[in-house]
């Protein structure tokens, strides 16, 4: 199959440039000012429009498998070649948990066969992430995991984390932290703050994640693990990273869409799709992560990709399950909400979306360049995405911007040169 | 007296949904209620036809008895449906519940449920009006209306009244539709109790004065209100010993005389005496802590009678 995209604007080098992309055999055979070949079976013509390497999700949660009726891997890569993604690293804690390297094989051979997005496994880091035992990370690591996580749970014993990082480092594996305090965020619903006072509900406090964070970043510092921070959502937590990072720590940490465009007020009205963990937090700790992510503090974007079926969600608040689906609204939303107003550019973006993810778990290469492979997505920003039931290829639909219209609109998205995604 | 169509088919979630005059309305409703439930037969026929559920899905027995008197006596019928949370978790959800509620030709729902916001998904799935029995920490509306009515009822005003509400802040609803109706309706609110029972930013919410000391607390007050303290809070380390507590914040004629002269004690009941209230206190001259359980019965009336669109 051989495509080639015309008069695009080509995402190369952190810059935009109007460029020909020639994919062949999987893999981005040329790019030039003009390409004219004889024999190409599709030609986009792409004047106006831009043309990014596919994103790269470092968060994301497939469901699959055990609760497939919320998302499986057919689906799941599917949703993310909607949203411009070609990569995705999905987050184990499935039923069961990937802590083995069974449940690596099967999520790779699954994804290999079904996957309209390639798929990189995460092991757990600890046996089912009860954060009793270390899991066999290097195992898994041989079998391809990129890193390990309990996310979603919190290893609460120190010395039992500060072993799983010495170890996880003995293998070269970096460690991605859900930072929890249990004992601080307790039945909390949503932030501490005024909007948990206003609707009576119990709150978690930012000190929940802080003090995790605190403590992972002086356990990483003593043993030198390689430190990965998912969605980190306060002003503080930030500025511990900051310390840490001129201190020399390796340290990294992602930013989810949702933490960069809402607050707690969006609770306001009990929808259950505003419920998520770390928490929506108040405007200061929104503020900080805008400005974190254009400094660098923030590495990436990650979408905490967290399907969860209808019935589940439409109940009482306190008793619906955290999360909200992000693959096919990450770029829609934070182009219209961060890069059409001017807060962030749009190259940072796309770096957040693309190489910055890939330097963090140490990913294969992903960009536009002849011989990598081809990863693409073309993306009118001028045209307009209403998310819909109808519209969202997830098999839930647990999203704050359902029925929402915002700026920009996937065209087209290719995986190693085949297309997995073509608007209508 | 009959309902005006800005009352009928509509929602109590919250008083922050109404205005200080339909506020004022429904108290004045009230008041005629409270007539005919002081007549040997307390029974008028205006919602005769119209069927009524209260749906508890946490115990309280008294507060579901005010409903369903209230109830019967405007002629509506009125069904009881009772469960617990766990049982609900188990088995079907609150959304079957009230689909099979529904099935059966409710026109109006009284809910009560551990979880905020729960009022308003019972309308969600019904289309019906609800109103809000209490819901979790966040919302006690009819109490709220039942305390106002009976203040208001004493003392013939609301403007510039000083109450001062002492207790278990953080896990009481009473407290948050109290302090959203009272200001609304201009009377100045003072919330006291330990730190660690107060929650966050309740200033900048509610504009109420925050005390942590009850002396301080009371000065000046014109009615003081004790709210229950519950032994579940030590386990939750919130405070070390209701003696302890009793201590400092008990409502007794030693502390009460930091209030004004005669000032009126209330309580949202049930009392745990001797720990936030003594009995020489609740059972006093200015106690109209028997008067509130009345007037819930008048205040349920009304609010269903002008939510259903009676006529008198």
């Amino acid at each position: 199959m051989t495509t080639l995209i015309k008069n695009g604007i080509a995402y190369i080098n952190n810059r935009f440039s109007r460029r020909d992309i020639l994919l062949k055999n999987g893999k981005i055979q040329r790019i030039a000012q003009t390409i004219n070949v004889e024999k190409v079976e599709q030609i986009i013509d792409a004047s106006g429009k831009y043309v990014f390497p596919g994103f790269v999700d470092i968060h994301t949660h497939l469901r699959d498998p055990g609760q497939t009726y919320k998302e499986d891997i057919a689906s799941g890569t599917r949703a993310a070649a909607h949203g411009g993604f070609t990569t995705l690293c999905t987050m184990p804690n499935t039923e069961p948990v990937v802590d083995n390297i069974a449940s690596v094989d099967y999520v790779q051979r699954r994804a290999k066969d079904l996957g309209s997005a390639k798929v990189y496994v995460i092991g757990a880091i600890t046996k089912k992430s009860e954060g009793l035992e270390i899991s066999e990370m290097a195992t898994m690591k041989s079998g391809g995991i990129v890193a390990v996580s309990d996310d979603g749970n919190c290893v609460q014993n120190a010395k039992l984390m500060l072993n799983c990082m010495r170890y996880a480092t003995n293998f070269g594996l970096p460690l991605i932290i859900h930072a929890e305090d249990y004992n601080l965020s307790g039945n909390g619903q949503i932030n501490a703050g005024k909007v948990a006072t206003k609707l009576g509900l119990s709150g978690i406090s930012p000190l929940a994640e802080e003090v995790i964070v605190a403590r992972d970043i002086m356990l990483a510092e003593n043993c030198g693990a390689k430190l990965h921070i998912a969605h980190i959502s306060t002003a503080r937590s930030l500025e511990l990273v900051r310390e840490a990072k001129e201190r020399g720590v390796k340290v990294t940490c992602e930013v989810t869409p949702h933490h960069l465009l809402l607050t707690e007020e969006a609770c306001l009205n009990f929808d259950t799709n505003t419920k998520m963990k770390p928490p929506l937090r108040i405007e200061k700790d929104r503020q900080a992560c805008i400005k974190a992510l254009k400094e660098g503090i923030i590495d990436c974007i990650a979408t905490d990709h967290a399907p969860h079926a209808d019935f589940e969600k439409t109940r009482e608040f306190d008793h619906a399950p955290f999360g909200i689906i992000g693959l096919e609204t990450a770029f829609p939303v934070l182009y219209h909400y961060l890069v059409k107003p001017g807060y962030i550019s749009l190259e940072r973006l796309i770096e957040a979306l693309t190489s910055a993810p890939v330097r963090v778990l140490n990913l294969p290469e992903n960009t536009l360049k002849a011989g990598n492979p081809a990863d693409i997505t073309i993306i009118d920003l001028d045209a307009e995405t209403t998310f819909t039931p109808e519209s969202i290829l997830s098999k839930s639909k647990n999203s704050p911007w359902m029925n929402q219209t915002v700026s920009s609109k996937v065209l087209y998205t290719f995986l190693e040169g085949r297309q997995t995604w073509k608007a209508e | 007296m009959e309902s005006t169509p800005q009352f009928i088919g509509r929602s109590l979630y919250d008083l922050d949904d109404y205005s200080a005059d339909e506020i004022m309305y429904i108290l004045e409703a009230a008041k005629g209620m409270k007539e005919i439930n002081l007549r040997e037969y307390k029974k008028i026929p205006t919602l005769r036809g119209k069927t009524v559920c209260t749906l508890f899905v946490e115990d309280s027995t008294r507060t579901r008895m005010s409903f369903e008197l209230a109830a019967s006596r405007l002629s509506a019928d009125v069904v009881s449906f009772q469960a617990t949370v766990s049982s609900l978790r188990k088995g079907e959800s609150l959304q079957d519940t009230v689909n099979t509620l529904n099935a059966m030709g409710i026109d109006l729902y009284c809910i009560r449920h551990s979880s905020p916001g729960s009022p308003q998904l019972v309308h969600k799935y019904s289309g019906k009006p609800v109103i809000n029995g209490g819901d979790g920490r966040h919302a006690h509306p009819t109490q709220a209306l039942l305390d106002i009515f009976s203040i208001w009822e004493r003392l013939g005003n609301l403007k510039g009244i000083k109450i001062t509400i002492v207790g278990d802040i953080l896990n009481s609803r009473v407290v948050r539709s109290d302090l959203i109706g009272m200001t609304k309706l201009g009377m100045e609110v003072t919330v006291c109790g330990p730190r660690t029972l107060m929650p966050a930013n309740m200033e900048q919410i509610y504009g109420c004065k925050v005390e942590y000391d009850l002396a301080e607390a009371l000065k000046d007050a014109d009615i003081v209100m004790g709210l229950r303290m519950q032994l579940e809070r030590m386990t939750e380390g919130l405070f070390p010993s209701l003696e302890e507590y009793s201590r400092h914040y008990v409502l007794s004629k030693e502390t009460i005389k930091f209030a004004k002269k005669d000032a009126l004690i209330m309580h949202p009941g049930p009392m745990n005496r001797g720990i936030e209230i003594l009995p020489e206190i609740a059972d006093s001259e200015q106690s109209i802590i028997v008067e509130q359980v009345a007037n819930g019965v008048a205040v349920r009336m009304a609010l269903m009678f002008l939510i259903l669109g009676g006529k008198l």
